[in-house]
Order: structure tokens, then sequence, then C-alpha cells
């Protein structure tokens, strides 16, 4: 089958037939981390896939500049201003 | 795999729920999280105007979507930060959603272009001032969206973090004994001075797979790209760790981060605490008026130094 992988956007080639669960320990990709796509739905982690399928295993986390801003305040006691003393979130 | 509620063909499995869901009954569950949240952090009402935080991201798309779903007034500010091909392609996303769904339901989507008022964008920004990136990007996003908030006169600010951004900052506050800023990690933060807008996370209870699945099953077109200036960050480390655990032990991540707020609300006086630190040290920046413990705030530092940058 065909799989479709991000971080960077690369396509590979996997022998069928297999579960999605054993496609993703196969990768070594926690289960938490993606979402499996066939076409434009879900698969669940105990269907089967085939050599004839075209999946996209998408990865879910992000956790960009904010997250990464509070950690630095965090590190570094505030000194001045709004930026680290009340660091309201966004996402 | 079929669904636990009507037993037809599953399209996900949510272990810590011991649960698997349809997209019909998978949708009512993220709603009914969301509606748990709202009340029981009292973050708005119906009548309330809430300003979501959009990205362009699954997280805050998402969360424009669900309100708007719910029949809440929710508009959105989207900031623009000039980062190459990484902006253009978030802002297209947000101004597609927002034409495609939110236009539909009345809502506004408002936009601030980092580089129309700085003259450059973050990452030049950022090494014009000699700070890093990700957190120039912080300072400017957290001023713009409490400016929008405050001058729109929004009644809240809401955010699209997750239960897994939430359980990953509490690990980094632990993990560095950060215990004063613990009281700040709730998912209701009252406009505790005037010139802050009250701020809410309403997906503290989804993680970050649900809200990703969330956006797939309902077609919302979000940027899957990391951004680039995120790569290597230790919030992504902490996140990889907690989802090593959840995979193994389902429900790590709620009991990690509910348990906190749990016990963080048998403190009684924290919010009256929080509020009043926050008046003892806070007055009007002397240049914009929004609060801040300096004469100046750091947002207004800023941009001084990079008009006196650009003039040079």
């Amino acid at each position: 089958m065909q799989v479709q992988l991000s971080h960077p956007a690369r396509m590979i080639e996997i022998k069928g037939p297999k579960k999605v669960k054993d496609l993703l320990r196969e990768l070594n990709l926690v289960v938490e981390a993606h979402l499996v796509i066939k076409g434009d739905d879900l698969v669940t982690e105990d269907e089967m896939l085939y050599d004839k399928d075209q999946v996209e295993i998408r990865p879910v986390i992000s956790g960009g500049s904010q997250a990464e801003v509070e950690a630095k305040a965090e590190q570094k006691p505030p000194t001045d201003s709004s930026s680290t003393l009340l660091k309201p979130a966004l996402a | 795999m079929n669904c636990t509620k009507c037993k037809t063909k599953a399209v996900i499995g949510l272990p810590r729920h011991n649960a698997a869901f349809c997209k019909g009954c998978f949708n009512g569950f993220v709603h009914d999280q969301v509606a748990r949240a709202i009340k029981s952090e009292w973050m708005f009402g119906k009548e309330d105007r809430i300003l979501v935080a959009v990205s362009g991201g699954k997280d805050s798309l998402a969360l424009w979507d669900i309100l708007l779903k719910m029949g809440y007034r929710a508009d959105a500010l989207y900031v623009d930060l000039g980062i190459g091909t990484y902006s253009e392609q978030s802002h297209a996303k947000v101004t597609k959603f927002a034409e495609a769904v939110a236009a539909s339901h009345g809502a506004t989507l408002h936009l601030h272009t980092v580089e129309q008022e700085a003259g450059a964008g973050i990452k030049e920004l950022a090494q014009l001032i000699h700070r890093p990136t990700c957190s120039t990007c912080g300072t400017i996003k957290r001023y713009q969206f409490n400016r929008v908030a405050i001058e729109q006169q929004y009644d809240v600010m809401a955010t699209g973090h997750n239960l897994d951004d939430e359980a990953a900052r509490l690990l980094g506050n632990v993990l560095h004994w950060q215990e004063e800023y613990l009281d700040k990690q709730g998912p209701s933060l009252p406009a505790s001075v005037e010139g802050f807008a009250k701020k809410v996370k309403p997906l503290f209870r989804l993680s970050e797979r649900e809200l990703a699945a969330y956006a797939v099953l309902n077609r919302i077109d979000y940027i899957v790209e990391e951004c680039p200036m995120a790569k290597g960050s230790k919030m992504l480390q902490y996140k990889e760790v907690l989802n090593r655990l959840e995979t193994e032990s389902p429900g790590t991540k709620q009991t990690f981060y509910w348990g906190f707020l749990e016990k963080q609300s048998k403190k009684q006086p924290t919010a009256t605490t929080m509020t009043e630190k926050d008046r003892a040290v806070l007055h009007p920046c002397a240049s914009c008026s929004q609060p801040t413990t300096a004469e100046v705030c750091s947002y207004c530092k800023m941009m001084a130094r990079a008009k006196a940058h650009s003039t040079s």
C-alpha cells in the first residue's frame, strides 16, 4: 500500500494486508500522536489495510510558538511587563 | 470496532474513555466535552461576545467551528506573523474557513498583520531586537489579542489550548518546580485588572488527537505543517513523552491535568490571590495603556526599537 507521511512530506510503500495498529508499530509511530486517513475517512486501529489502499498517516502534535514562549518564561522569572508575568495562553 | 453508542461502524477509538464513536456520535462527544468545560469553569454564556484566537491550525479552527455550531456569538482574530509561505498558507486556511463556515453564522474575522505595523516579519523583527522568535511571537500575539478584545468590547477571549497543551505545560512547570506559574494554569483566567480581557480555554477536556479527528471528520481544512520556528521546542518533547505514557496507560494526561485542577480548586483563595497580585503590580503602559509592570510595556518597547531601526 502507499503510505503518505509528514514532517517531511514523503510517500513510502508498505506490504499489506496489515492492521492499522501494526502499520503504526512497524513505523515506530505512537497511536496517540497520529491519525490514519483512508480517502476522506478516518480508520480505526483494528481495521485491515490492503496493497491497493492509499493511506495518510497524519501527525496531530503541534506545539508551537506559544507553548515555547511559556516554557521559556517559566525558566526565567519575569522582570517586567505583561509578556512574562501574565502570559495569557494563546493557541 | 463499533460505535459505543449507536453500534454502527466506528471511525475513532478513544482508549482513555474506553469508547469508540462513529462520526455523528463523536461530534456529539466533542460538543458535550466543550459544553462541560464552559459550564464547569464559568467561561461564558450565550449572550456573551467571544473573540477566538485563530492560527489556521486544527485546534483554533475546530474551536471556532464548535462554538458557532453550539450557538455562541464567536468572532475571531488572526495575526499574520509574516513567516514566509507558512504564514501565507495559514492565512489562506483561516480566510477560507471564515468565508465558507463562519460567515454563514454571521461571524467576523479580524486581521492583524505584523509586517504592516512593525515593518518586518516576526523572524526579522526578533533578529532586530535580539530576542528568540517564539518569545517575540508570544508577546505580539498576547498583545494584539488583548488589544482587539478590549477595543472591540468582547466579553471574553478564547484560545484553542487542548488537554495535551495543558498537560505538557504542567509537566514543564513541575519538572522545573515553577510553582509560581501554577496559579495561571487554569482554563479560565479572570479579567484581573482593567485593560485585560478574560481568557478561557474551552478545549481543555479534549486531546490533540481528538481535535485533529474532529477537524478531519468535519472537513475543516487546517495547516498540517508545524510552524518552522517551533522545531525542537521543549513542549514538543514533553508532548512526545506524555503520548508514549498515554499509549501504554490510557487516561494518563487527563489524570495528570484534571487532577491538578481539582487540587487547585480546593485551594480556596487562589483566584482572589491571583487578582490581588495582578492589581498590586500592574498599571497602564505610558505609551499604549495596556497593563504592565514596567513604565512602558514590552510590546511598545519592541515596536519602538523596530521603528528606530527602520528609520536609521
